[in-house]
């Protein structure tokens, strides 16, 4: 809260150094704007520039660290004899401590050092905050004296704004490499902690998955299994039964709406089958479980057959709909690629339209087709809402559509959802099934990129 | 063997012969995309009339005519003039009170439970708010609207069936005849249920309603656009305008590409373990959740700009930088005015994706149970594809309304965004 309002100060701060350099920009030469080197508002930019930024540093390094070093302050100031310079035991006295200061603790029913500890925090705390407010603000007035002082005629203050804009530009074209960087680093490292305790191997191949944990060591069943292979065959079903529904659909309803359909008819079917793909995917997993389970269900029981009631059919079925836009969309754009040259040949040998498609602009549209087809399989693999809607949560090693299977994401969700402490098997095996799912749908996305550009490169 | 010379067919005849099947093989092929397109559009066809038929009843509310005595000894009030007396009074027993002297016959202990459950408990704080409103009112008799329970507005909206034997449905027999005694005085009307819209979520269908969520999604939105658009613009102009063509600028490139295609529900991982258990932001909060989905809608953001921003012929550019602008200046001042238009439109596209992205709030708690509307970026919260979720999953039957009806107002944000970009591109965009 504090930062808050010293950032609208220093704001304020930094508006007045902008209008009093701008101001004396232009004084300096009696408003003869040629004798500048630069306008007058980049005169006044430069000085707000000084006024903030080294200000800003400050304030954000210090809000970084300052809680460290408070309770470094307070673990020294403590006596000896309640942690015994043991770390686990410093890190349950701050917890205590942080606890009274919250007021989720009665400072009555507290051990007196502690809340005597948590007093010393509080006024430290206070200082601190006073102790930045006055570094802060006198960094930017002096910020702010120093540069108005400076200000003449030949300054080059256009290029030194300029300069700045252009590296606060490059720091946010960054930010896609330090998602990355922070994606990688965040699944990667709490895999690793998780194949200390389960072996790659056995997560990899084995083949049965229950991840609970016991609460007593007695317990029976205590391990937990992480074989993982029942989760990827369940997702691979699912994503299976989405793309039967989804690529016959998608890639006939593409070449009929290219190939086919009069404008008229395109201009109205196009963006309703766009409507599909904007709608949540929660509201497909709604649809998943309240009309098609129970449908499937239903028609099942007609026929004698025994269906689950979180079939792979309904949850792979609706996904199927949900990536119909998605191949069609992708699919009509590498058919239009097809060069014109290539159909008025077919068409002058005899074909019929159809001979002509089948025959000639499919299989010069084929690696794009593919493509497109790989970026669908790495969205049903991620697709998350459907599934945790309408698939199982149990994992059954099966092929059987009518069965109920689990797939990674309904995993990973299980799994990280509600009140776990963070270090155990069962929320660390989520980021490993998060690894997992990060690299597959990595992989499918650079080889059906690849395949897509290396397609267009060749008709242009 | 004969010498009978067979005369070769000409090639007219071989084409005409084969004509038919192929003309047929023509009409096949046509109508396969016609049905495939059909069958997409049936889908969603099914999917509207599914989500409306279920959902249009929730903006419905069943409500009861009351006559409650306002009896100072029922409620424990001692002192009127006295606010917290007044807020912490026993407006339950005054309820049961005008209960029992509507039916008076009922007397047994577990019938009386039943004919308590008539209203929703609801209708203490509505009494409360007249009492607050009105301290006069104390010790007088007041007709008030309150709404019924759960079970009898499922049964006036037909989603329970009366003709079923009375063991299989949730509502007995002696509580039908009570709504029928009521309904017949006129005391139970449908009226527009403003509750649903102006309220947090609730443990008890009738009482819960969709303003919580849908001020959770409009912070968390607010926060994802806050950051989204300064950083998605300046990435843009930055690699499309200025970047040199080099190493670091094709990997930050492929880096965009390859995070558009990133599993959603992976952006949360990254919230939970980086925001959440390094930076120690709190759990549940729509700044967390605003963060996480602006990482995510980033790299469209990007594209979509450098789209447009690629769309400006480079004459604008020369003709600014022949009258001796700075090449900075170019842009700001002429490139990205007229690239305005098309940026906006992605913004508005990306911004419709967040708003119906579940995964990754899930991943960083945005899921609790929270009854409270929030206030601020730093208060528990959920959003509102989120409360569809929990809805769907709460196996009361009122629920399954609600949650309906949650997505239908889900769904008019969405489209109305939608028509937003959609207008804007048709308004501004200018053909070079």
């Amino acid at each position: 809260m504090n930062q808050l309002i010293l950032i609208s100060v220093l704001l304020l701060l930094s508006l007045a150094a902008y209008q009093m350099g701008r101001r004396r920009a232009f004084r300096l030469v009696d408003g003869q704007l040629r004798d500048l080197h630069s306008l007058p508002v980049y005169y006044g930019l430069y000085a707000a520039m000084w006024c903030v930024l080294p200000a800003l540093l400050v304030l954000i390094a210090w809000t970084a660290f300052d809680g460290a070093v408070i309770g470094h302050l307070v673990v020294a100031q403590l006596p000896e004899s309640l942690h015994g310079g043991d770390a686990g035991r410093i890190n349950l006295l701050l917890n205590d401590i942080r606890n009274v200061r919250m007021g989720l603790v009665p400072p009555e029913s507290a051990d007196s050092a502690v809340v005597s500890a948590a007093q010393h925090w509080d006024r430290l705390q206070g200082m601190a905050y006073a102790a930045l407010a006055v570094v802060v603000l006198v960094l930017a007035v002096l910020g702010a004296a120093f540069t108005l002082t400076r200000i003449h005629p030949q300054q080059r203050a256009r290029n030194a704004v300029e300069r700045l804009v252009m590296v606060l530009m490059m720091v946010a074209a960054s930010v896609a490499i330090l998602t990355t960087l922070g994606i990688v680093l965040s699944v990667v490292f709490e895999s690793i902690l998780f194949f200390r305790l389960v072996p790659v191997t056995e997560f990899l191949f084995g083949t049965s998955w229950s991840p609970q944990m016991a609460m007593r060591a007695d317990q029976v069943g205590s391990s937990g299994a992480f074989g993982a292979v029942p989760i990827f065959v369940g997702t691979a079903l699912i994503s299976a039964i989405a793309m039967v529904v989804a690529v016959p659909i998608g890639l006939l309803s593409a070449i009929y709406l290219s190939e086919y359909a009069a404008p008229a008819f395109r201009s109205v079917a196009k963006p309703l089958l766009e409507v599909l793909a904007g709608i949540p995917t929660v509201v497909y997993g709604v649809f998943a479980v309240l009309v098609v389970a129970p449908a499937i269900r239903s028609w099942g029981m007609s026929l004698g057959l025994d269906v689950a009631s979180e079939s792979a059919l309904a949850a792979g079925l609706v996904m199927g709909v949900m990536i119909i836009p998605f191949v069609s969309s992708l699919s009509d754009d590498v058919i239009n690629a097809v060069p014109q040259s290539l159909r008025d040949g077919a068409y002058a040998l005899g074909a019929t339209p159809s001979e002509t498609i089948r025959k000639v602009v499919l299989p010069a549209a084929l690696p794009g087709i593919v493509g497109s087809i790989m970026l669908a399989i790495s969205r049903a693999i991620g697709e998350t809402m459907i599934v945790v809607m309408a698939a199982g949560l149990s994992a059954n090693l099966s092929f059987n559509p009518l069965e109920s299977v689990t797939t990674v994401t309904v995993q990973i969700v299980t799994l990280l959802t509600g009140d776990q402490e963070f270090d155990s098997p069962k929320t660390l095996a989520a980021f490993a099934l998060g690894l997992v799912l990060f690299l597959v749908t990595l992989g499918l996305n650079v080889i059906a990129l690849r395949v897509v550009n290396k397609y267009r490169e060749q008709y242009e | 063997m004969s010498n009978q010379i067979l005369p070769l067919p000409r090639p007219v005849e071989v084409i005409n012969t084969g004509l038919g099947r192929r003309r047929a093989a023509e009409r096949r092929f046509r109508l396969y995309g016609v049905a495939a397109i059909t069958l997409a559009l049936i889908f969603l066809v099914l999917l509207f009339i599914s989500i409306i038929g279920k959902g249009y009843t929730a903006f419905w509310q069943t409500q009861v005519q009351m006559e409650a005595t306002l009896a100072p000894e029922l409620l424990d009030i001692a002192d009127p003039a006295d606010r917290n007396q007044v807020m912490a009074a026993n407006y339950g027993a005054v309820m049961k009170a005008a209960l029992r002297q509507a039916f008076p016959e009922v007397t047994g202990r577990a019938e009386q439970r039943q004919l308590f459950a008539l209203v929703s408990s609801g209708a203490e704080d509505i009494l409360r708010q007249r009492l607050l409103d009105d301290p006069s009112l104390l010790g007088q008799t007041v007709s008030v609207w309150v709404p019924a329970g759960g079970d009898i507005d499922m049964v006036r909206k037909g989603h329970i069936d009366r003709s079923l034997p009375e063991s299989e449905r949730r509502v007995s027999d002696q509580e039908l005849a009570w709504m029928d005694a009521l309904v017949q005085q006129g005391r139970i009307e449908q009226r527009f249920n403003w509750q649903f819209l102006s309220t947090g979520d609730s443990r008890s269908p009738e009482q819960a309603g969709i303003w919580g969520a849908v001020m959770g999604s409009f912070l968390t939105l607010a926060v994802t656009m806050l950051l989204s658009f300064p950083l998605g613009v300046a990435a843009a102009v930055y690699l499309e305008e200025f970047a040199p063509k080099n190493r670091w600028t094709d990997f930050i490139e492929v880096n965009i590409n390859n995070l558009a295609a990133v599993p959603s529900i992976v952006f949360g991982l990254l919230g939970l373990a980086v925001f959440i258990n390094i930076f120690g932001l709190p759990r549940s909060a729509p700044l967390v959740g605003g963060l996480v989905l602006t990482l995510m809608t980033l790299p469209t953001i990007i594209i979509a700009g450098r789209a447009a921003l690629k769309s400006v012929p480079p004459s604008i550019r020369e003709a600014a930088l022949g009258v001796g602008a700075s090449p900075l200046q170019t842009v700001t001042n002429h490139v990205l005015p007229l690239a305005m238009p098309g940026i906006l439109t992605g913004m508005i596209i990306g911004m419709a994706r967040a708003l119906g992205e579940t995964a990754p709030l899930l991943m960083i708690g945005m899921v609790a149970f929270i009854v409270d509307v929030p206030k601020g970026v730093f208060d528990p919260a959920t959003a509102l594809p989120v409360q569809i979720y929990l809805w769907a999953d709460s196996p009361e039957l009122g629920f399954a309304e609600r949650t309906s009806a949650a997505i239908m107002v889900l769904l008019v944000f969405l489209l109305s965004m939608n028509a937003l970009a959609v207008i804007l591109r048709r308004r501004f965009e200018r053909r070079w």
